[in-house]
């Protein structure tokens, strides 16, 4: 029986007034990868700000290996070998390619991946790795931000929609790329409105609707009904 | 002859200016935070220089293995204890909370020092001079140049060759996602003003060695470094050294025209310059 990584217990999150989240229960399984959909504004990316810390939660909220980290920093969350490829990239754009690269490995975990193991995977970075990030394409952006994360060798790797805004090659490329990248030993959240990619690279999805749980089950035996009905909330 | 003279004698001083601006444009560039206090820590480094001196018998220069650390410690000190607390999306907590600094440390300096003005002596380094081609130059003006290339040089090689100077540029790129990196902004908020006050410290003793100063000089100093910050263009420390020369140019060749004029045809030029070139000479391009 794999332990359990990650638990969001009852995960609540507001943006003042604005409550974003209702009692969220969720589990990751140590080296499994978890699909997150549901529709614009459902919630998904307070989600992942929250459990990397960039959103402050009640302390017991979510639990990391056994420890409660609902309140730490996200530096902290960080060195507990948590990583954040966030929606839209968000490279640091005075930084060269390879800078961003190494500022993810500054958190000195060690681990599988390095500068060369980086660019073995994505040789196009090694090309470019003294231009300014803000110069490369969406795609090889989006290798840089799945890149810097790496760099930290996190044990669980969240993802919020890395196929966001990308051409459909590059999309295939990265989610060729993506078992790979996983099959590290790391466990993976991965946040995804394409619900067909989603459930390809996943053992487990959870669907959010309005700030909740609205479905959870496995990958492969979740229906296309079961899926909408989460989705759109059609009853 | 005359006219080079001042000149020269311009480029020199803006040396001093560089260094006065160039801890503001570090602070500034990381963190987003218009440290009006700046002056007065420039004022407080000159005055812990002189009881550095005063207590030991050493020399000035000597004694910046004193103050700069010192100042350094009160760098990270008042940056994780008080100006950390002022950041945020609005600009108006930290130019108030260092404008009270301001005034606190003018009025402390007061209360410690008295408002008589003081100087630091350098012994014959004052006096000594180089004849250059014609000209008669100041050794402590060269000292001062030399140093101010120097420590806008390390100031850069930090800033693009160091792991520390990649969390400074990560964080002023975007402070969210530096500390997804790991990276603990407060800290590094804490290194970035410790660095802007060691240069502060140098700064403090070598405009005690020029010129005399009492606790209420810290204005004007703020205000050239502003100045030599602006011409240069934000963000760009060599501009900052740019932006210190045509200060310093504009104000000797100003009081070569008439002594009264040295202080105005400073403020003059600049204003131009802001007027044609409002974002400096040589702007960091933003990204
Ligand atoms: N900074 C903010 N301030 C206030 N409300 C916010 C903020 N960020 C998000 N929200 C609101 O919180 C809710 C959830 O937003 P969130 O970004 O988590 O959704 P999402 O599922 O990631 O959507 P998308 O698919 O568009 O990325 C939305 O109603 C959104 O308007
Ligand atoms: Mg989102």
């Amino acid at each position: 029986m794999p332990d359990t990584i990650l638990e969001l217990r009852g995960l609540d999150a507001h943006y003042g007034d604005f409550q974003a989240l209702y009692g969220i229960d969720m589990q990751v399984t140590e080296g499994e990868v978890l699909a997150i959909i549901g529709s614009n504004g459902a919630g998904k990316t307070t989600m992942m700000r929250s459990i990397s810390g960039l959103l402050s939660n009640r302390r017991d909220q979510i639990r990391y290996r056994g420890g409660a980290i609902g309140n730490l920093r996200a530096d902290e969350v960080a060195h507990k070998g948590i990583a954040l490829v966030p929606e839209g990239r968000q490279l640091f754009p005075s930084l060269s390619v390879e800078e961003n690269l190494l500022i993810g490995g500054q958190v000195g975990r060690q681990g599988h991946w390095n500068l060369r193991r980086l660019y073995d995977l994505f040789p196009i970075l090694e090309e470019r790795r003294n231009v300014p990030s803000t110069s490369l394409s969406g795609g090889q952006q989006q290798m840089v931000a799945i890149g810097r994360a790496l760099m930290s060798n996190p044990d669980l790797i969240l993802f919020d929609e890395i196929s966001l805004g990308l051409a459909p090659v590059i999309i295939k490329d990265i989610y060729t790329a993506l078992p790979g990248i996983i099959g590290q030993g790391m466990s993976a959240v991965i946040v995804e409105q394409d619900i067909s990619k989603a459930l390809s690279v996943s053992s487990r999805v959870y669907c959010l609707q309005e700030g909740r749980v609205s479905l959870e089950g496995a990958s492969d035996t979740v229906s296309r009904e079961d899926i909408s009905r989460a989705y759109f909330g059609i009853d | 002859m005359e006219w080079i003279n001042a000149l020269v004698q311009g480029i020199l001083l803006g040396g001093l200016y560089a260094l006065f601006a160039a801890g503001l444009s570090l602070i500034f560039g990381v963190m987003r935070l218009v440290n009006i206090a700046h002056g007065d820590l420039i004022v407080l480094a000159a005055f812990l220089g002189l009881t550095v001196t005063t207590a030991t018998g050493m020399h000035p220069l000597l004694a910046l293995i004193v103050v700069v650390p010192l100042m350094a410690g009160l760098g990270y000190a008042l940056q994780r204890g008080l100006l950390n607390q002022t950041l945020g999306d609005d600009i108006l907590p930290p130019l108030l909370v260092t404008f009270g600094l301001s005034v606190i440390l003018q009025n402390g300096l007061l209360e410690i020092y008295s408002a008589d003005p003081q100087k630091l002596s350098a012994g014959g380094l004052e006096t000594a001079s180089l004849p250059v081609g014609g000209l008669s130059l100041g050794v402590l003006p060269l000292l001062t140049f030399a140093i101010a290339v120097l420590v806008i040089w390390g100031l850069q090689w930090t800033f693009y060759h160091t792991s520390l100077g990649r969390s400074f540029r990560a964080v002023s790129d975007n402070q969210d996602i530096a500390q997804l990196m790991g990276i603990n902004r407060r800290h590094v908020f804490g290194l970035a003003m410790a660095l802007a006050l060691a240069v502060t410290a140098v700064a403090g003793i070598l405009l005690g060695i020029r010129t005399s100063f009492d606790p209420s000089v810290g204005g004007g100093r703020l205000i050239f470094g502003f100045e030599a910050v602006i011409i240069g263009g934000l963000g760009n420390l060599w501009g900052t050294l740019a932006g210190g020369v045509i200060l310093g140019v504009a104000q000797t060749i100003g009081a070569k025209i008439d002594p009264g004029w040295q202080i105005l045809a400073g403020h003059i030029v600049f204003l131009l310059i802001l007027a044609v070139r409002p974002n400096g000479l040589f702007p960091r391009i933003a990204a």
